[in-house]
């Protein structure tokens, strides 16, 4: 029983930063119809931009702002101008796959910059222990949670309580609408790009220091959160992150009471399950095709 | 007298170098390493090794007067690739042929190696690896079946254990690591209280831990790559397991004290090379490696070292370069520290390309490898 705590927690820690990852999945497919298969290497790249400032002298809290700053600008400004807008007019897939591409792209650059080898990351949560009803929890887990669901609030509640969110929430539903009513719509897009690249740096900055920082750890951080974002429901930010909490737990209880061979498939079998009954996510709403 | 004389040197200079292109070409080793992929830390400390030997080797006149060449190619640490890497490299005849590092593409290259009757220096530890009667195949290490008696026994003795954990790496030199310590294990009554499974290249190993918790042992063995060694050592400080950890060369690696930061600390293993060694060679060949490559290497880096040293006191012995000759010659042969310094400690090999060497005793202390005890050669 203890044990099947002890996962649960893993499990959440781990789920909550599959659902950050998610959540941006889903925002930009909400606002630009835009699958983004490398949100996975989004993930990774600010680890190693924070690295870089910090190899060229700069304290921990400084690589870290730096870093984020960067991120926004490259896997935000930089993907939305010089990848989203030209390739989004010839369709979705053509998009998609130069998404594919472009993980390939980064994944080598960090390999070839920085190198193949995993690098140790410091961990913004310190070192400890917590007793919480006399079981000890660690400070890592608890921190990682709770950062992960400030995170979460705190974007539920730009979306739904500021009139910045309706605008978003507008262009999401409606475009065209949207421009009539006079909401800026090409700067709204913007802002979801500019949220995703912080969710995926925040998020970079709670997993790399427990899977160490390496060129390809993202492989498996993309394929979760898409995973989390197709159960949870594609079309809605709350599921994406039930489904993010959802396969962490699934994932960890996998491992220990299934095998840890088939850790993986496990998730993927419940994609499979949702998709041929619950198609538009456990908390997602249908979607008519517009074309 | 003097434009005379500058002209003659010259000439003689230019007949030396005619002469020498002729008679002797460089001496040609081709290395298939690990250096992209989860194996990247073991490839490229093992190609750091060889290119400092072979610069050192050179730079004082060769073997037997002639320059080494090696060229590098990467393995990505898939057999696959491997293998398509060696059978490229064979292409071009090689005098020996260096690596792979992983156990599971030294499996599949090793035939072919053979095959072309080259001999094959390799990293690789898993115990299988010299016992498939390949007459080419030679060790730079212990092999599982030498060093994993030397844990159980230590386990035993001086941890007490009564009950272990056995975590281990789903590949062949994880497999063949946890076959010859659970053996062992049941000699001395030792209870497996885990058998945990893991995958290479696995990044969460929370739920491994957790139960390893469960089962609450006397001690943990664990037998992963360095990278997996570094996720798990910091996962077991993170779920506050207090069981002594007990591992091998891979458990207490300077790649894994500097990943795994504090949650190294403790770690012991058995390891048969170590930069940490009370050994003066090995000493000057840590501060040669540091001072070219700005880090200090891990075992790998000297067993790529060794590979180069094995090559030159052999071929010394033979008095000629002789891939054919070259096998016969190193089956059996002991080399000795004192006639050859770059062979670090003294070292035989047998008929199975096995080694007998000094082994080491380590635990990480305060993110620095101690040698706490020093397990002498056997013969």
């Amino acid at each position: 029983m203890s044990n099947l705590l002890d996962l649960l927690v893993a499990g959440l820690a781990t789920g909550a930063i599959y659902a950050i990852v998610a959540v941006g999945f889903t925002l930009l497919w909400q606002t630009s119809q835009t699958i983004n298969f490398a949100q996975g290497e989004f993930v990774m790249l600010p680890a190693f931009l924070m690295l870089a400032v910090m190899h060229a002298g700069a304290p921990f809290w400084l690589a870290i702002i730096i870093g984020i700053l960067l991120s926004m600008l490259l896997l935000g400004l930089g993907f939305k101008m010089l990848l989203v807008d030209p390739m989004l007019r010839h369709g979705v897939l053509p998009l998609a796959i130069a998404t594919m591409a472009l993980a390939i792209g980064i994944k080598e650059a960090v390999k070839q910059f920085f190198s193949a080898e995993a690098s140790p990351f410091p961990s913004i949560v310190p070192a400890g222990d917590l007793s919480i009803f006399g079981r000890v929890v660690s400070l890592q887990s608890l921190g990682v949670l709770v950062l992960a669901i400030l995170a979460v609030v705190g974007l539920t509640a730009l979306l739904n309580r500021t009139s910045l969110g309706h605008q978003m929430q507008a262009v999401a539903q409606n475009p065209t609408v949207a421009r009539i009513i006079g909401i800026p719509v090409e700067r709204m897009i913007l802002l979801t790009f500019l949220i995703n690249a912080f969710l995926v740096a925040l998020a970079s900055l709670l997993i790399t220091p427990i899977y160490l920082a390496k060129f390809s750890s993202g492989e498996v951080l993309g394929q979760a959160a898409f995973i989390a974002a197709i159960v949870g429901g594609f079309n809605q930010v709350r599921g994406a992150i039930a489904g993010g909490l959802l396969i962490g737990v699934v994932d960890n209880l996998a491992a220990a009471y299934i095998s840890t061979q088939y850790r993986a498939a496990v998730p993927m079998i419940l994609l499979v399950v949702v998709i041929l009954f619950r198609p538009q996510g456990l908390l997602g709403r249908p979607e008519e095709r517009t074309v | 007298m003097k434009p005379f004389g500058l002209a003659a040197i010259l000439f003689a200079a230019l007949a030396a170098g005619t002469a020498f292109a002729q008679s002797s070409g460089p001496i040609k080793l081709a290395d298939v390493a690990e250096l992209s992929g989860g194996g990247a830390t073991v490839g490229n400390n093992w190609k750091n090794g060889i290119d400092l030997a072979v610069e050192e080797i050179n730079a004082k006149g060769g073997i037997l007067g002639r320059k080494i060449e090696v060229t590098h190619a990467d393995s990505q640490s898939n057999p696959g690739v491997a293998r398509a890497q060696v059978q490229k490299a064979l292409d071009s005849e090689p005098y020996v042929l260096l690596g792979p590092g992983y156990s599971g593409s030294v499996k599949v290259t090793a035939p072919l190696v053979a095959e072309a009757g080259i001999t094959q220096i390799m990293g690789g530890e898993a115990a299988e690896l010299t016992q498939a009667g390949n007459k080419f195949l030679f060790r730079t290490s212990f092999g599982q079946q030498s060093s994993m008696p030397k844990v159980a026994k230590y386990i035993n003795d001086e941890v007490k254990a009564k009950s272990v954990a056995v975590v281990w790496v789903n590949n062949d030199f994880g497999r063949g690591g946890r076959d010859v310590i659970t053996k062992e294990f049941g000699g001395y009554g030792i209870k497996v209280a885990a058998d945990i499974s893991t995958e290479a290249g696995q990044a969460d190993f929370a739920a491994d831990v957790s139960k390893i918790k469960a089962a609450n042992p006397d001690a943990v063995f664990i037998y992963l790559n360095e990278e997996e060694s570094a996720r798990i050592l910091k996962e077991l400080k993170r779920q506050g397991v207090t069981a002594p950890l007990i591992g091998e060369t891979t458990l207490v690696g300077q790649k894994v004290i500097e990943l795994a930061g504090d949650a190294a600390n403790g770690a012991r293993g058995h390891v048969g090379l170590t930069t940490d060694a009370p050994v003066e060679l090995i000493k000057q060949f840590r501060d040669k490696f540091s001072k070219k490559y700005n880090y200090v290497p891990d075992h790998n880096g000297i067993k790529g070292y060794l590979a180069i040293y094995m090559i030159k006191a052999t071929t010394e012995k033979m008095g000629k370069v002789d891939p054919k000759a070259f096998a016969d010659t190193l089956h059996g042969l002991t080399i000795k520290a004192a006639d050859e310094p770059g062979i670090l400690m003294d070292v035989t090999f047998d008929q199975n390309g096995d080694i007998d060497r000094q082994g080491f005793l380590v635990e990480v202390v305060e993110g620095k490898q101690v040698v706490k005890q020093v397990l002498p050669k056997l013969h």
